[in-house]
């Protein structure tokens, strides 16, 4: 079995990645891709702490965590598209129709 | 032979992540992200989550990740300019917030666990489907209602306003 310890590493480095990926890039589906690496990390702390605790509760977690993934992905992708067809663009520098 | 696999995957997971982040094409950063998920079903599996790696290469490195190729190639994105992409401001903040994560991560006492050397744990299709069957069934009615939420929403976002 893995040392959980690095588990929990790799889980942190993974977050972090997926937070510059967000804060760094402009490319709205590059933004979302990186919101699924950081939903990915979460669900690998929660494995790693389900087999920590010896406790099935957060695997059954991860799965509701997958599910709702799938739902912000299909929605997101959906308002990419809107975007796309509104400024021919998917800069989100670019997305500033609600700026006042 | 568990451990050394363990660090490949991790390794894999690790650099695709970067990748996805870094790379100027939106096309290779989806693959290197379904390369990140595909290792990660790996440490899955080595962590003896059987149903969640199955669960993460069908429903993540299948699905979600054909809807954001299909979305790429029916956008028809071009590589991005990256203009104020790794500038200098942006490396030092880079090289600060991994200071301060290498600080934090050294603070945390990640040696603490309950107990000595956990014993074993299954996450089989069955184990897991006794609980979602049992003590989670409200939340797993809940979530078929929130896929149909997601799939009306998307098609009334994604569809095409009438022109008139």
């Amino acid at each position: 079995m893995p040392n959980l310890d690095h588990a929990l590493i790799v889980a942190f480095l993974l977050f972090g990645t997926g937070v510059a990926g967000v804060l760094l890039r402009r490319n709205a589906i590059v933004v979302f891709m990186s919101i699924e690496l950081m939903l990915n990390a979460v669900n690998l702390v929660l494995v790693t702490f389900s087999r920590m605790r010896v406790d099935l509760d957060a695997q059954v977690l991860v799965f509701f965590v997958m599910a709702v993934a799938a739902a912000e992905a299909a929605i997101g992708l959906g308002i990419v598209i809107a975007l796309f067809r509104r400024q021919e663009s998917i800069d989100l520098d670019k997305a500033t129709l609600l700026r006042s | 032979m568990e451990t050394a696999l363990f660090y490949v995957f991790s390794i894999l997971a690790i650099g695709s992540g970067f990748a996805v982040v870094t790379r100027r094409n939106p096309i290779s950063a989806a693959l290197f992200l379904v390369l990140a998920f595909f290792s990660l079903a790996g440490i899955y599996v080595l962590m003896d989550a059987f149903f969640l790696a199955a669960v993460q290469v069908a429903v993540y490195a299948g699905a979600i990740m054909v809807l954001f190729l299909f979305v790429i190639m029916l956008l028809n994105l071009g590589p991005d300019d990256l203009p104020r992409f790794m500038t200098r401001k942006v490396k030092w903040l880079y090289a600060i917030s991994s200071v301060v994560l290498t600080v934090v991560l050294l603070g945390i006492d990640l040696g603490r666990r309950p107990g000595g050397e956990p014993q074993a744990l299954s996450g089989e299709v069955g184990a897991i489907g006794d609980k979602l069957f049992g003590e989670y069934l409200l939340p797993f009615e809940i979530t078929a209602l929130l896929l149909l939420v997601a799939i009306v929403g998307s098609v009334a976002m994604a569809h095409r306003e009438s022109a008139n």
